[in-house]
């Protein structure tokens, strides 16, 4: 299948095109995405009617070659970038923007579908490092010194992230002479390979931004302009969360012990992240410190999963990605609106004697319905499954933790959503409510996604159902 | 092999003291060598991984190049940042 390499073919060639041709960068890049996307939908018809699709680059097979792999996890990842990336796209044409913004997009893009597609784990690294740079460029991009001062932060910390993650393959590959993500089930069975899968794994820790390892995170992702933030916090630190769900995957029964460890970490990040939401006097930060707390979630859920050969509990952490990918994208924006709208972004502000609350603000509200899990979105789904399969082993202590980090991103999010909805006296008679704009159908479009993403929520579990290559 | 032990000794000493470095060090030119240093360990590692009885794997030898390859791009935007930084910093 030529599509596999399409897909990454067609965003880097986008993001040379929008350096050659500046003037024409915002259409280039629309043209990129949308075709991206027509590739995705093609490849999930295919992927659902024929199961996973495989491609051999230049006919070298592995151990020695580099292998892309569609099988349904990875459409579904797909998926999820293209319909963000739509959203993102058309943010940034409504909005003016700065220079080197769409060739830093594109790759971006590249990088990712790489991410998803990769077979093997030195291709993983590439895409990685490529991520990891696009995103440090999205984050410097606003150029103040603090969003400069996070960017060095963030790029460090990448940089170390990712060069454990190489010392992890090469330990791997001299345990088992191949770097293919086939050999993740060898190398459970030593201890050189169990150490290598560590090193791998705490390169990812750093990457996802998982407690304790999320230090660079939030003043990255709240000093960014506000399309960034959204792709950063949305898309970008899911590379390395999939990622650790494929090692779970490919490392079948073998990889408990990094289960068990996803399934610690996630919950301290769960509630290490929510109390610092909760604390928090920017809107902006509230909203970085949810995403510490939501890939805490979302580790936790790999975690408790089990052995995905033997179950099905994964699923639920591929929807919640989904869910929480939509859903903080949208949030973003919304913030990014509100915070232009009100010329700061002080959650002790929100209340407004001269202003009504308008689209952003409704943007927001759907966006954290979808966040804390309440039905119908698909954020409710994938928590569902994952009690469900709880209940069903009687661990209860897990159920009770998730629990409670969902009423703590009840609480935090209600925060903000409160002071938007409360009318009554200090909103003035003559209050004036925002006019419509093209930068509000962005946000408003990713919400309504994440909620009725619910009730499709059959469309994704059909991909994930797809038996692995 | 004796000379095989040398070699991981020195680049796991190096990953260490890099690792080390970064964690405690706040001065931005100094986490930009601790990096390097990192990055210098960690493929000495690699090219033993690759020293065998039977001859040189090149294999990880390539994963070295494309790691240097990185190293320089990512070093270079590091010192572009800093930079920036610096005169922000004096401004």
């Amino acid at each position: 299948m030529s599509e596999l390499s399409l897909l990454v073919l067609l965003p880097f060639l986008a993001a040379t095109l929008t350096v050659a041709v500046p003037g024409r960068a915002a259409s280039l890049g629309l043209v990129a995405t949308a075709a991206n996307a027509l590739l995705v939908v093609s490849l999930c018809r295919e992927i659902i009617a024929r199961g996973a699709v495989e491609q051999v680059i230049g006919g070298w097979a592995a151990p020695l070659g580099i292998t892309f792999v569609g099988d349904g996890l990875a459409a579904v990842m797909l998926a999820m970038t293209a319909i963000v990336s739509l959203a993102i796209t058309a943010q940034a044409m409504s909005t003016p923007g700065r220079a080197g913004f769409w060739p830093l997009w594109m790759a971006t893009l590249g990088a990712l579908n790489g991410l998803f597609l990769s077979g093997d784990l030195f291709n993983l690294y590439v895409a990685f490092e490529i991520l990891g740079l696009a995103a440090v460029g999205l984050t410097a991009l606003a150029g103040t010194p603090m969003a400069l001062r996070a960017a060095f932060d963030y790029l460090t910390a990448g940089l170390a992230g990712s060069l454990l993650i190489l010392l992890g393959i090469a330990l791997s590959y001299s345990v088992t002479g191949r770097v293919d993500l086939e050999t993740v089930v060898v190398l459970t069975e030593s201890s050189n390979g169990r150490i290598a899968l560590a090193l791998i794994a705490a390169g990812l820790a750093v990457k996802a931004a998982l407690f304790p390892l999320h230090f660079w995170m939030p003043a990255a992702h709240s000093s960014a302009v506000p399309v960034a933030s959204a792709l950063l916090s949305a898309l970008v630190v899911k590379g390395a969360l999939y990622l650790a769900l494929r090692l779970s995957i490919e490392g079948g029964a073998g990889a408990e012990f990094l289960r068990s460890a996803l399934a610690v970490l996630g919950t301290g990040g769960m509630l290490w992240g929510a109390w610092n939401a909760l604390r928090a006097e920017r809107l902006k930060l509230l909203v970085a410190h949810s995403t510490v707390a939501q890939i805490g979630l979302i580790a936790l859920a790999i975690g408790v999963a089990g052995d995905p050969l033997q179950n099905g509990l994964w699923t639920a952490a591929a929807l919640l990605m989904l869910s929480h990918a939509l859903a903080k994208a949208a949030m973003f924006l919304a913030v990014g609106r509100i915070a232009e709208a009100l010329g700061h972004d002080r959650i002790s502000g929100l209340n407004r004697e001269e202003l009504r609350p308008g689209a952003a603000e409704f943007a927001f509200a759907i966006a954290a319905i979808s966040l804390v899990g309440l039905p119908p979105t698909a954020g409710f789904i994938g928590k569902w499954i994952l009690i469900e399969g709880l209940v069903d082993e009687g661990a209860v202590h897990w159920i009770a933790l998730l629990l409670l980090g969902t009423a703590l991103s009840a609480a935090y999010l209600s925060r903000v959503v409160s002071r938007c909805l409360r009318g009554g006296p200090h909103v003035s008679a003559t209050a004036q409510r925002l006019p419509w704009r093209s930068g509000d159908v962005a946000a408003l479009g990713l919400a309504t996604g994440a909620l009725l993403l619910g009730l499709a929520a059959a469309l994704p579990l059909t991909l994930l159902e797809v038996p692995f290559a | 092999m004796i000379s095989e032990y040398a070699f991981l000794a020195t680049g796991a000493g190096l990953v260490g003291l890099a690792l080390l470095r970064l964690a405690t060090s706040a001065d931005l030119l100094m986490r930009v060598l601790g990096l390097n240093v990192l990055a210098v360990g960690i493929a000495m590692l690699l090219l033993v991984s690759g020293m065998g009885a039977s001859g040189t794997d090149a294999v990880p030898q390539a994963f070295v190049l494309t790691g240097i390859v990185v190293l320089v791009g990512v070093t270079a935007v590091l010192l572009a940042l800093a930079e920036r930084i610096a005169e922000d910093r004096d401004e």
